[in-house]
């Protein structure tokens, strides 16, 4: 009732001879929509979707359609050869299979990590657990250049050197999954393990029958945010490998770029650049919802 | 039984207190025997806690003390060699290494430098995440996909995107240089000069990060009250109005969150799109740059850039700190 009363006065206005919804599409209200709504969201999206179309339409073009001075949007003469180009300078499937391996056992293990801690933190409890969280969220803040030089002696000495186990040990200990999956048990209420202590459940029953079942859509968070960044990860594979076969895929097209620096090779560029950048458009796309909550954590609470 | 046993324990104190003034508490409840016996039970508790809360944070505490918190240390210890990467002997120098990088001219370009692109990425990312979660804020179809598609450049390899922009900036075949020829513009002499190399690398990180500004601008924009802006509109407040006066004032919490949260991400994430970019750090040696071309790029100065890390740890350090000092505290409407 209540919302429609404001309306019955107003259609008893006689000046307004037209009914409610036609003003909606009268070329005044149209305009103005296209103009503050629609326009800008187009020219946003414009900036961030161009530059990607163009790397996919060029890594299909052949090279004379690479160095003309009339380009054009769309390949005319489509071709894979950039693609097989890429496969000859580098090899592309074991380096794409060191990618995947990283990312999937990388990724694997910090998870794991970071629900036993943040369980730990949150249920074990022990003196000093506040002092531990607090180290934890000091080793947030350190960038992985400040401990980059240390680290590589460290992995050297312990013949790390171009393997993919020496890619992948420095950088599992995780504070962001532990922070973010601590506050995630922090929230969840105590009634829910009442039960479970009655029976007698330890604290493996409790963490893998209670917390994490119900936590799902948390860890579902902290694992796609990891698997983008370990994917994406570029310094340290950079620095631990320098042999071709043990290269991931950002290092091996950052060398790819250092051999073909001719303009003819922007072909072969894009696609290496749709290699590295289209895994990770289509994850996105199908678990935004994830992915986003996940990178802005903290600000939105 | 209920009754009797409540009987029993009301009736308790009076009597005890009648019959011993001094000793109020019966000898199976001494105070001192009863705290050692729950410091005994606590300790066996808290020890068999320990054991489980190791076995459970254990393996990930290790691994952050081995290479988080060592090579800090180390850090330390390298920052006052003399020191070449892979060389056996170091000569110890003291401070030198800082002196050099606070006093020398190329340590203090590596400042203007990370200055410059700073607060060119903060501001550019802000601003133009500002605008897109002013626009994406009105109802209206498809707002959703615009959102997931700005923020996607945020999720993207680095590596990717700055190859992607070198072809867009190519000085001789780039779709910028054409666009800029139409506009009857020469295009500068990117990947030469350096004061346009730093631009260019200033606008490609703008471009993967501004999404990640927006996303959180309309988050915030979302919790303003929608009364507020109702009664502004009824009090004929125009729309620049309504924003000065109303949304950018409560907005204030999340200026703040993302001033601080850009200026540490524009330091240490923007390491791949400069590498890759500007391979050798021409005009782009921005403090990140600065520790890796020091010692993993052509001057092998392990020591140097071991003292370049420790100051961008306590950089780092600092601005956190204040951020939960003051920002969190002082700057908090409602």
């Amino acid at each position: 009732m209540s919302t429609t009363t404001p309306q019955a006065p107003r259609s008893g206005v006689k000046r307004r001879s037209a009914p409610e919804w036609t003003k909606a599409f009268s070329p005044r209200n149209l305009a103005d929509t296209m103009l503050t709504g629609y326009l800008p969201i187009l020219i946003a999206l414009l900036i961030i979707v161009l530059p990607l179309v163009w790397m996919v339409s060029s890594s299909f073009k052949p090279v004379n359609e690479i160095v003309t001075l009339t380009p054009q949007l769309l390949p005319q003469e489509a071709t894979t050869e950039n693609y097989a180009t890429v496969d000859r300078r580098i090899p592309l499937m074991t380096v794409l299979q060191n990618s995947v391996i990283v990312t999937s056992v990388g990724s694997i293990i910090k998870v794991l990590l970071a629900i036993t801690t943040a369980y730990a933190l949150v249920y074990i409890r022990v003196p000093g657990a506040n002092l531990i969280f607090l180290g934890i969220l000091v080793a947030l803040m350190v960038p992985p250049e400040v401990s980059m030089l240390p680290n590589f002696m460290t992995i050297e000495a312990l013949g790390g050197r171009n393997t993919l186990w020496g890619i992948i040990l420095p950088g599992l200990g995780t504070a962001f999954g532990t922070f973010l999956l601590r506050q995630h048990f922090k929230s969840l209420p105590k009634e829910l393990f009442e039960a479970a202590e009655l029976d007698g459940a330890g604290h493996f029953r409790k963490l893998f029958q209670i917390a994490v079942p119900v936590s799902l859509p948390a860890i579902s968070t902290v694992s796609l945010v990891t698997i983008v960044n370990e994917w994406n990860s570029f310094l340290w594979p950079l620095i631990i490998t320098d042999t071709r076969d043990r290269m991931t895929l950002p290092v091996a097209l950052n060398q790819l770029r250092s051999v073909e620096d001719q303009v003819s090779s922007y072909g072969i560029l894009m696609a290496g650049a749709v290699l590295v950048i289209v895994p990770m458009l289509i994850i996105f796309a199908m678990l935004q919802r994830y992915i986003v909550s996940g990178l802005t954590q903290g600000a939105v609470k | 039984m209920r009754g009797k046993s409540l009987t029993t324990t009301e009736s308790r104190p009076a009597h005890t207190a009648r019959d011993r003034p001094e000793a109020s508490v019966a000898p199976e409840q001494d105070p001192a025997r009863l705290e050692a016996a729950r410091k005994k039970a606590h300790r066996r508790r808290s020890s068999k806690n320990w054991s489980l809360f190791l076995l459970f944070a254990g393996p990930n505490i290790l691994l952050i003390l081995a290479f988080i918190y060592y090579p800090l240390a180390m850090n330390l210890y390298f920052s006052t060699l003399d020191w070449r990467l892979g060389a056996p002997r170091a000569d110890s120098v003291g401070l030198a290494n800082y002196q050099r990088f606070f006093t020398s001219p190329s340590g203090l370009e590596v400042w203007r430098v990370t200055g410059i692109f700073t607060a060119g990425a903060v501001l550019g990312s802000m601003i133009l995440g500002l605008l897109i979660a002013l626009v994406l804020n009105k109802k209206i179809p498809g707002r959703t996909f615009a959102r997931t598609a700005v923020f996607s450049p945020y999720v993207l390899s680095g590596v990717g995107v700055a190859l992607v922009w070198m072809f867009i900036f190519d000085p001789q075949r780039g779709a910028l240089m054409f666009i800029l020829d139409r506009l009857g513009i020469d295009s500068p002499q990117w990947f030469l000069d350096p004061d346009a190399n730093l631009l260019m690398v200033i606008v490609v990180y703008v471009w993967k990060n501004l999404g990640y500004c927006a996303v959180v601008f309309l988050a915030g924009l979302q919790s303003i009250p929608s009364d507020l802006l109702e009664s502004a509109t009824i009090d004929r407040a125009g729309p620049i109005r309504r924003f000065f006066s109303i949304v950018l004032p409560l907005l204030t919490p999340t200026v703040f969150f993302l001033l601080v949260t850009n200026i540490i991400f524009s330091m240490t994430n923007a390491f791949d799109i400069l590498r890759v970019m500007t391979p050798t750090g021409n005009g782009t040696n921005t403090i990140i740059f600065e520790i890796y071309l020091q010692s993993f790029g052509q001057f092998n100065r392990a020591g140097y850039s071991a003292a370049i890390a420790v100051v961008l740890f306590f950089t780092l350090f600092i601005i956190t700190a204040v951020q939960l000092r003051f920002v969190e505290r002082k700057v908090h409407y409602q």
